[in-house]
Protein backbone atom coordinates (compact mmCIF):
# COMPACT_ATOMS: atom_id res chain seq x y z
CA UNK A 1 0.00 0.00 0.00
CA UNK A 2 1.21 3.14 -1.05
CA UNK A 3 2.00 6.18 1.58
CA UNK A 4 2.82 8.95 -0.58
CA UNK A 5 1.47 12.13 -1.19
CA UNK A 6 -1.47 11.59 -2.95
CA UNK A 7 -5.12 11.80 -2.22
CA UNK A 8 -6.39 9.23 0.57
CA UNK A 9 -8.86 6.59 -0.77
CA UNK A 10 -12.25 8.66 -1.29
CA UNK A 11 -10.51 12.03 -1.58
CA UNK A 12 -9.47 12.53 -4.97
CA UNK A 13 -12.48 14.68 -6.31
CA UNK A 14 -13.13 17.90 -6.61
CA UNK A 15 -16.24 19.42 -4.01
CA UNK A 16 -18.59 21.62 -5.12
CA UNK A 17 -20.74 21.10 -2.09
CA UNK A 18 -19.52 22.35 1.89
CA UNK A 19 -20.35 18.52 2.67
CA UNK A 20 -18.38 16.97 0.03
CA UNK A 21 -15.40 19.93 0.71
CA UNK A 22 -15.89 18.58 4.82
CA UNK A 23 -15.55 14.93 3.46
CA UNK A 24 -12.17 15.69 1.64
CA UNK A 25 -10.64 17.68 4.28
CA UNK A 26 -11.48 14.80 6.74
CA UNK A 27 -10.24 12.59 4.69
CA UNK A 28 -7.02 14.18 4.05
CA UNK A 29 -6.34 14.97 7.82
CA UNK A 30 -7.77 11.49 8.96
CA UNK A 31 -7.84 8.85 6.35
CA UNK A 32 -9.17 5.50 7.56
CA UNK A 33 -5.51 4.20 8.23
CA UNK A 34 -4.73 6.73 10.75
CA UNK A 35 -8.20 6.40 11.96
CA UNK A 36 -8.15 3.18 12.91
CA UNK A 37 -4.64 1.78 12.30
CA UNK A 38 -3.91 -1.75 11.70
CA UNK A 39 -0.48 -1.31 12.97
CA UNK A 40 1.66 0.58 15.58
CA UNK A 41 5.06 1.57 16.23
CA UNK A 42 7.41 -1.17 17.91
CA UNK A 43 7.71 1.22 21.26
CA UNK A 44 4.23 1.34 22.21
CA UNK A 45 4.65 -2.29 23.27
CA UNK A 46 5.36 -0.77 26.30
CA UNK A 47 3.02 -0.23 29.63
CA UNK A 48 3.28 3.35 30.11
CA UNK A 49 1.13 3.56 26.88
CA UNK A 50 -1.86 1.70 28.05
CA UNK A 51 -2.36 4.53 30.57
CA UNK A 52 -4.01 7.01 28.04
CA UNK A 53 -6.61 4.32 27.26
CA UNK A 54 -7.31 2.80 30.97
CA UNK A 55 -7.88 6.42 31.57
CA UNK A 56 -10.69 6.42 28.88
CA UNK A 57 -12.14 3.13 30.21
CA UNK A 58 -12.71 4.40 33.44
CA UNK A 59 -14.03 7.26 32.43
CA UNK A 60 -16.42 5.16 30.53
CA UNK A 61 -17.61 3.24 33.55
CA UNK A 62 -18.28 7.06 35.40
CA UNK A 63 -20.16 8.07 32.80
CA UNK A 64 -22.15 4.65 32.41
CA UNK A 65 -22.59 4.11 36.37
CA UNK A 66 -23.60 8.00 36.78
CA UNK A 67 -26.31 8.11 34.03
CA UNK A 68 -27.36 4.45 36.23
CA UNK A 69 -27.13 6.55 39.60
CA UNK A 70 -29.01 9.74 37.76
CA UNK A 71 -31.68 7.75 36.44
CA UNK A 72 -32.44 6.12 39.73
CA UNK A 73 -32.29 8.95 42.19
CA UNK A 74 -31.00 9.77 45.55
CA UNK A 75 -32.99 7.71 47.56
CA UNK A 76 -32.09 4.82 45.23
CA UNK A 77 -28.83 5.07 45.26
CA UNK A 78 -28.50 5.50 48.75
CA UNK A 79 -30.63 3.50 50.61
CA UNK A 80 -31.03 0.13 48.20
CA UNK A 81 -27.65 -2.11 47.58
CA UNK A 82 -28.14 -2.13 43.96
CA UNK A 83 -28.02 1.72 44.19
CA UNK A 84 -24.95 1.88 46.85
CA UNK A 85 -23.00 -0.91 44.44
CA UNK A 86 -23.37 1.88 41.56
CA UNK A 87 -22.69 4.59 43.68
CA UNK A 88 -19.71 2.65 44.33
CA UNK A 89 -19.08 2.03 41.47
CA UNK A 90 -19.54 5.50 40.20
CA UNK A 91 -16.78 6.81 42.52
CA UNK A 92 -14.06 4.52 42.47
CA UNK A 93 -14.21 4.45 38.70
CA UNK A 94 -13.55 7.98 39.04
CA UNK A 95 -10.75 7.65 41.65
CA UNK A 96 -9.25 5.21 38.88
CA UNK A 97 -10.11 7.83 36.06
CA UNK A 98 -7.75 10.24 38.02
CA UNK A 99 -5.30 7.52 39.36
CA UNK A 100 -4.52 6.37 35.62
CA UNK A 101 -4.96 9.88 34.49
CA UNK A 102 -2.09 11.56 36.61
CA UNK A 103 0.63 8.20 35.55
CA UNK A 104 -0.56 9.47 31.55
CA UNK A 105 0.25 12.63 32.40
CA UNK A 106 3.82 12.14 33.93
CA UNK A 107 4.69 9.19 31.36
CA UNK A 108 3.79 11.98 28.76
CA UNK A 109 5.82 14.77 30.59
CA UNK A 110 9.00 12.73 30.41
CA UNK A 111 8.19 12.07 27.05
CA UNK A 112 7.95 15.21 25.82
CA UNK A 113 5.15 14.35 24.34
CA UNK A 114 4.43 17.86 22.57
CA UNK A 115 7.40 17.05 20.32
CA UNK A 116 6.83 16.74 16.58
CA UNK A 117 3.62 18.95 16.19
CA UNK A 118 1.59 17.60 18.88
CA UNK A 119 1.20 20.83 20.85
CA UNK A 120 -2.50 20.76 20.59
CA UNK A 121 -2.34 17.02 21.59
CA UNK A 122 -0.74 18.39 24.56
CA UNK A 123 -3.10 21.35 25.57
CA UNK A 124 -6.28 19.56 24.97
CA UNK A 125 -5.18 17.01 27.23
CA UNK A 126 -4.15 19.64 29.86
CA UNK A 127 -7.76 20.93 29.20
CA UNK A 128 -9.28 17.63 29.70
CA UNK A 129 -6.95 17.23 33.27
CA UNK A 130 -8.50 21.00 34.29
CA UNK A 131 -12.32 19.77 32.94
CA UNK A 132 -11.86 16.54 35.03
CA UNK A 133 -11.09 18.51 38.12
CA UNK A 134 -14.15 20.33 37.60
CA UNK A 135 -16.43 17.63 36.74
CA UNK A 136 -14.70 15.46 40.06
CA UNK A 137 -15.18 18.92 42.10
CA UNK A 138 -18.96 18.90 41.48
CA UNK A 139 -19.08 15.95 41.75
CA UNK A 140 -17.46 15.79 45.51
CA UNK A 141 -20.06 19.01 46.67
CA UNK A 142 -23.20 17.42 45.78
CA UNK A 143 -22.69 14.00 47.83
CA UNK A 144 -25.14 15.90 50.98
CA UNK A 145 -22.55 14.91 53.21
CA UNK A 146 -20.41 17.01 55.97
CA UNK A 147 -17.45 16.51 53.43
CA UNK A 148 -19.28 18.32 50.36
CA UNK A 149 -20.64 20.88 52.69
CA UNK A 150 -16.84 21.20 53.94
CA UNK A 151 -16.08 21.58 50.26
CA UNK A 152 -18.51 23.90 49.05
CA UNK A 153 -17.84 26.19 51.87
CA UNK A 154 -14.43 25.88 51.41
CA UNK A 155 -15.06 27.09 48.14
CA UNK A 156 -17.14 29.66 48.08
CA UNK A 157 -14.76 31.44 49.32
CA UNK A 158 -12.25 31.14 46.25
CA UNK A 159 -15.40 31.63 44.12
CA UNK A 160 -16.43 34.85 45.37
CA UNK A 161 -12.56 35.94 45.37
CA UNK A 162 -12.25 35.46 41.57
CA UNK A 163 -15.68 37.19 41.46
CA UNK A 164 -17.92 34.07 39.57
CA UNK A 165 -19.81 33.28 43.06
CA UNK A 166 -23.22 34.69 41.95
CA UNK A 167 -22.96 32.77 38.90
CA UNK A 168 -21.24 29.48 39.99
CA UNK A 169 -22.75 29.19 43.33
CA UNK A 170 -21.45 26.11 45.09
CA UNK A 171 -23.62 25.91 47.93
CA UNK A 172 -26.50 25.76 45.32
CA UNK A 173 -27.12 21.89 45.24
CA UNK A 174 -29.67 22.00 42.45
CA UNK A 175 -26.67 24.01 40.30
CA UNK A 176 -24.16 21.46 40.77
CA UNK A 177 -25.87 18.84 40.51
CA UNK A 178 -26.80 20.13 36.87
CA UNK A 179 -23.48 21.24 35.82
CA UNK A 180 -21.76 17.61 37.42
CA UNK A 181 -24.65 15.60 35.37
CA UNK A 182 -24.46 17.80 32.08
CA UNK A 183 -22.27 20.34 30.40
CA UNK A 184 -18.94 19.52 32.28
CA UNK A 185 -19.08 15.85 31.24
CA UNK A 186 -20.45 16.84 27.96
CA UNK A 187 -17.10 19.12 27.56
CA UNK A 188 -14.98 16.37 28.84
CA UNK A 189 -15.69 13.41 26.54
CA UNK A 190 -16.12 16.48 23.50
CA UNK A 191 -12.44 17.24 24.53
CA UNK A 192 -11.15 14.09 25.18
CA UNK A 193 -12.61 12.62 21.45
CA UNK A 194 -10.19 16.30 20.18
CA UNK A 195 -7.46 14.89 22.13
CA UNK A 196 -7.97 10.85 20.72
CA UNK A 197 -8.45 12.15 17.22
CA UNK A 198 -5.54 14.58 17.63
CA UNK A 199 -3.26 11.26 18.73
CA UNK A 200 -4.70 9.20 16.20
CA UNK A 201 -3.66 12.55 13.35
CA UNK A 202 0.01 13.17 14.27
CA UNK A 203 0.49 8.96 15.50
CA UNK A 204 1.37 8.06 19.33
CA UNK A 205 4.70 10.30 19.94
CA UNK A 206 7.74 8.06 20.16
CA UNK A 207 10.31 7.59 23.01
CA UNK A 208 13.11 10.37 22.76
CA UNK A 209 15.45 7.82 22.22
CA UNK A 210 13.40 6.04 19.41
CA UNK A 211 13.70 8.70 16.87
CA UNK A 212 16.67 7.21 14.84
CA UNK A 213 15.78 3.59 15.26
CA UNK A 214 12.13 2.60 15.77
CA UNK A 215 9.43 1.79 13.68
CA UNK A 216 7.02 4.27 12.87
CA UNK A 217 3.44 4.40 12.25
CA UNK A 218 3.60 3.91 8.16
CA UNK A 219 0.42 7.09 7.71
CA UNK A 220 2.54 8.84 9.32
CA UNK A 221 5.34 9.01 7.28
CA UNK A 222 2.87 10.90 4.80
CA UNK A 223 2.68 13.69 6.60
CA UNK A 224 5.65 15.94 7.03
CA UNK A 225 7.54 12.67 8.96
CA UNK A 226 8.59 14.99 11.87
CA UNK A 227 8.86 11.72 12.94
CA UNK A 228 11.33 9.69 11.13
CA UNK A 229 13.28 12.77 10.70
CA UNK B 1 -22.16 -0.97 58.56
CA UNK B 2 -18.63 -2.59 59.22
CA UNK B 3 -17.34 -4.07 56.05
CA UNK B 4 -14.76 -2.13 55.12
CA UNK B 5 -11.29 -2.69 57.05
CA UNK B 6 -10.92 0.70 56.78
CA UNK B 7 -13.81 3.19 58.11
CA UNK B 8 -13.82 6.05 55.31
CA UNK B 9 -16.75 7.56 57.30
CA UNK B 10 -14.96 9.81 59.15
CA UNK B 11 -11.99 11.99 59.04
CA UNK B 12 -9.07 11.23 57.61
CA UNK B 13 -5.77 10.85 59.60
CA UNK B 14 -2.68 14.06 58.18
CA UNK B 15 0.68 13.54 58.47
CA UNK B 16 2.73 17.09 58.57
CA UNK B 17 6.27 17.03 58.12
CA UNK B 18 8.06 19.22 61.26
CA UNK B 19 6.37 22.46 61.64
CA UNK B 20 6.47 23.10 57.66
CA UNK B 21 3.82 23.21 55.25
CA UNK B 22 3.90 20.11 53.59
CA UNK B 23 0.51 18.39 54.82
CA UNK B 24 -0.68 15.45 53.45
CA UNK B 25 -3.96 13.07 54.52
CA UNK B 26 -2.59 9.55 54.55
CA UNK B 27 -5.08 8.37 51.73
CA UNK B 28 -4.12 10.51 49.48
CA UNK B 29 -0.29 9.69 50.54
CA UNK B 30 -1.20 6.32 49.86
CA UNK B 31 -2.65 7.40 46.23
CA UNK B 32 0.47 9.00 45.35
CA UNK B 33 2.73 6.05 46.43
CA UNK B 34 0.60 3.90 44.13
CA UNK B 35 0.78 6.29 41.59
CA UNK B 36 4.50 6.61 41.68
CA UNK B 37 4.72 2.58 41.34
CA UNK B 38 2.42 2.41 38.92
CA UNK B 39 4.49 4.65 37.24
CA UNK B 40 8.04 2.88 37.52
CA UNK B 41 6.72 -0.26 37.01
CA UNK B 42 4.97 0.38 33.53
CA UNK B 43 8.01 1.51 32.78
CA UNK B 44 10.36 -1.59 34.13
CA UNK B 45 7.78 -4.00 33.62
CA UNK B 46 7.99 -6.35 30.49
CA UNK B 47 4.65 -5.63 27.95
CA UNK B 48 3.57 -9.20 26.69
CA UNK B 49 4.29 -10.28 23.49
CA UNK B 50 7.77 -7.87 23.22
CA UNK B 51 8.84 -5.41 20.70
CA UNK B 52 9.22 -8.11 17.88
CA UNK B 53 5.53 -8.87 16.98
CA UNK B 54 4.88 -5.15 15.43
Amino acid sequence: MSHGTEAPVGADFEPTTWTGAARKRWLRTLPPEKMLPEHQPSYVASWIYVFGMLTIVAMIIAIASGVVITLGGVQWFHESSTGMFFNSLHYWSVQLFFLFMVVHLWGKYWMAAWRGKRALTWATGVLAFLTAVGVGFTGYVITTNFNAQWIAFEAKDVMNAIGVGSVFNVTNLGQMVTFHVAPLPVALVLIVAAHVLLVRKHGVVPPIDAIDHDAVVPAAETETSEVAS
Amino acid sequence: MNLLAISLDQPATYWQLGDSWILVSVPNFIMIVIMLALFVLALVLPFPGGKDEV
